[in-house]
């Protein structure tokens, strides 16, 4: 199929490019910007006008929730929001039941999301069996069934030794190792960061410590065993402050941080909103504005959904006996765009974040760009049209935000996957 | 952000916690109570006031104690009250928080007492009763989890005002596990909200909550530095669980430190009342020579409990 995706408001970021062009796909791949290929006839024409044409975003984090628990959210109710939300690559976080700890499984998992033929699944492996940090998982194997990285999702290793020959193992491939900072013991039994507000609310703390104590950890034992290491899901200033000083020190290290973390503080839990209850717990004002400038400037490399559809019972719940988690794929895009206007960032800069970086950090190079040639995955957005986020409008199963009621801008109007359009208007 | 705990005009719909409960409301309770204390004093001990209405203790968490005066109180103002043990009985068998209530509901309450493990369990079921647009149902909080006990918090306030009437003069100490405790965070924020001007809380750092000070209170970890000249102190309970382990060493430790002697209480000024929500530990947090003595207003406490929580059903049920 030969599309024209004309008048569009081309931007990407990959090449600091933004102009108003016309963009043209042919057998799933971008075909050109600007001129028109020789003998190039459009099957179809998009009119682009006043609509930002982009890569499709690359989300580092979506719990698609099969295998296991169907009943919070299937692959197919998933894969409509990720399309609803512009996003074409989705990382699979190894936290489903049974784990992503064994080839066959990935193996399915690949063929099942191939089979629907949405966005593409790159999913994470575990980096332990069961997640349960005792033995190592076959990461060669899982390489080969379509692993792009090994994470233990948000159940840290409790064991330094374990966690150590683990990155050891997974260096002597180079490997990705995506760790999140959670310190088991110092964040056992917490719900909400251990500051003024779960203090007022009573609910047990979880310490700013509890991230600082595992990054150093971490840090110490990839800068020994040599891992290529991504910290997953920020949540402190003082935990990005680890990270600059590892870079100043020569490692080359990536982190993210979530949409929720990046607009969001301990004080939004408010009475007791179990939409907030996630992990890492949100923190203080303060720490959600040291992430902020630090996705700004990059030494934040990547802006996540952090997707984790919960089914409402697991939410109707006291604050602490709630499941954590929200959901994610369709406030992406808005909430990039959000923050790049409250911080006044280039469209540019800020689409960087959820496209082209993390690209990088998953290794994809087929997509994320606009390169001619590249995988014709894109997002066509209006970013003037406002829309307000309820229940009935998410396509996700999980209807657990914190942003719910709220208005944001940016409407996803086309989502192109390889060259077809898999969410948009009818055919013009 | 609508205040769970008030209706559309600003009274009172439910009772689930001090902070940020405006002052008039919190006088007014108080105000109210004062009769109440004499109701006790008579042969028939029994009023009109919530004749025919079906009154629910809903206990998630065990305690015979406060379950008893919401009992007793309900049954003074004439309430049918129905007792439910819930964490032995349909919780554990998987049943819901919200799916116990709306089975209550169904059976026509008309107030629910809840008490709780986890903090914000009562601000849950009103946010459904809100929801279900079944306003005629009223909640109090009678402990969630380390949040708030507000009964508790205004009778300690009733019975300050009691002792020493004007509350804009008074240094107050609340002594031991801040931490785990409802009881101080509902003090707090009632002493608060009183004006009063001095409110000292004291304790190892291991039993209080990081950022204390941001409620408006001042810390202290030596008790002959917080007790001094103080007007009232408020001792709290320490839990047998946190007695030895990776919070305190020992009890015998923590009494020598932190437990209410004699010797203690002179740092205190001579007329300082002490309090203490119960069930006390002697020997660990206070001494039985000052449990017992001419200092302390412990019984009266409880005395004044039934009178506080008469007076929140009937501003409830009005």
């Amino acid at each position: 199929m030969k599309i024209k995706i004309s008048n569009g408001r081309v931007i990407d970021p990959a090449n600091a490019s933004d102009s108003v062009q016309d963009l043209f796909v042919a057998d799933g791949k971008i075909a050109a910007i600007g001129q028109v290929p020789a003998d190039f006839t459009p099957e179809r024409t998009i009119d682009a006008h006043g609509l930002i044409v982009c890569p499709g975003l690359i989300d580092l984090a979506a719990r698609l929730r099969e295998p296991g628990f169907e009943y919070r959210a299937t692959l197919e109710s998933e894969m409509d929001a990720a399309m609803a939300g512009g996003v074409t690559s989705l990382a699979i976080p190894p936290d489903t039941d049974p784990p992503l700890d064994e080839p066959g499984l990935v193996e399915m998992l690949c063929h099942r999301a191939k089979k629907l033929n949405r966005a593409h699944v790159y999913p994470v492996g575990a980096l332990t069996i069961g997640l349960k940090g005792e033995r190592l998982s076959e990461m060669a194997e899982l390489v080969d069934s379509g692993c792009v990285a090994f994470s233990q999702s948000n159940v840290p290793v409790v064991d330094n030794a374990v966690l150590m020959r683990a990155l050891q193992y997974a260096a002597t491939f180079d490997f990705r190792v995506w760790l999140q900072p959670l310190a088991p013991f110092l964040s056992r039994g917490g719900f909400a960061h251990d500051g003024e507000v779960a203090s007022r609310l009573g609910l047990p703390g979880i310490p700013t410590a509890a991230e600082t104590v595992a990054l150093y950890t971490y840090l110490q034992l990839a800068k020994v065993t040599g891992a290529r290491l991504h910290i997953t899901r920020l949540s402190s200033a003082e935990g990005l402050g680890l990270i600059e000083q590892a870079r100043s020190e020569g490692m080359d290290i990536t982190c993210d941080v979530s949409i929720n973390h990046l607009h969001l503080c301990d004080r939004d839990i408010g009475y007791f909103d179990a939409n907030c209850h996630l992990v890492p717990p949100l923190r203080s004002e303060r720490d959600r504005d040291a992430l902020r400038r630090g996705l700004i400037d990059g030494r934040i490399n990547a802006l996540c959904s952090d997707h984790t559809p919960v089914d409402d019972d697991g939410k109707l719940a006291p604050f602490s006996e709630s499941e954590p988690g929200a959901t994610g794929l369709e406030l992406l895009l808005p909430l990039t765009l959000k923050w790049a206007r409250e911080s006044g960032l280039e469209l540019v800069q800020a689409l960087a974040r959820v496209t082209s970086d993390p690209a990088r950090i998953v290794g994809i190079r087929k997509a994320g760009h606009l390169a001619p040639g590249a995988r014709a995955d894109l997002c066509l957005f209006d970013p003037e049209e406002v829309h307000r986020i309820s229940r009935t409008g998410l396509r996700s199963q999980g209807k657990n935000t914190p942003f719910l009621g709220l208005e944001m801008p940016g409407r996803v109007r086309y989502t192109l996957v390889e060259g077809q359009v898999m969410f948009g208007d009818s055919v013009q | 952000m609508r205040n769970p705990q008030l209706d559309k005009n600003g009274g009172l719909q439910h009772l689930l916690t001090l902070d940020g409960l405006p002052r008039e409301i919190l006088v007014e309770i108080l105000d109210n109570a004062a009769p109440f204390t004499e109701v006790a004093e008579r042969e028939v001990k029994k009023l009109p006031l919530l004749r025919g209405k079906s009154i629910f203790n809903l206990f998630f968490e065990n305690s015979t104690r406060t379950r008893t005066t919401f009992e007793i109180a309900a049954k003074r103002l004439s309430a049918d009250v129905v007792n439910l043990n819930v964490s032995t009985s349909s919780t554990a068998k998987g049943e819901s928080l919200l799916d116990t209530i709306d089975n209550l509901c169904a059976m026509q309450a008309d107030m629910f007492v809840v008490r709780h493990a986890a903090s914000g369990a009562p601000f849950l079921i009103a946010r459904h009763l809100y929801e279900q647009g079944r306003d005629d149902i009223h909640v109090i909080n009678a402990g969630d989890g380390r949040h708030a006990h507000p009964t508790q918090g205004l009778l300690d306030m009733y019975t300050i005002r009691h002792y020493k009437g004007d509350f804009t003069k008074l240094s107050v100490a609340i002594v031991g596990d801040v931490l785990h405790s409802r009881v101080a965070r509902s003090q707090i924020c009632a002493l608060v909200t009183l004006g009063v001007p001095e409110i000292r809380v004291i304790g190892p750092k291991t039993l209080l909550p990081t950022e204390i000070e941001k409620m408006g209170v001042r810390v202290f970890h030596d008790m002959r530095e917080g007790l001094r000249d103080v007007d009232v102190i408020m001792m709290l309970r320490l839990q047998n669980e946190r007695m030895n382990g990776a919070l305190l060493p020992t009890p015998q430790e923590f009494y020598k430190v932190w437990g209410l002697t004699g010797e203690k209480l002179e740092y205190a000024r001579p007329d300082a009342i002490v309090m203490h929500p119960g069930p006390m530990n002697r020997g660990v947090e206070i001494d039985s020579a000052v449990a017992d003595g001419a200092q302390a207003v412990i019984l009266p406490q409880v005395t004044f409990g039934i009178a506080v929580r008469m007076a929140v059903m009937s501003m409830l049920a009005s």
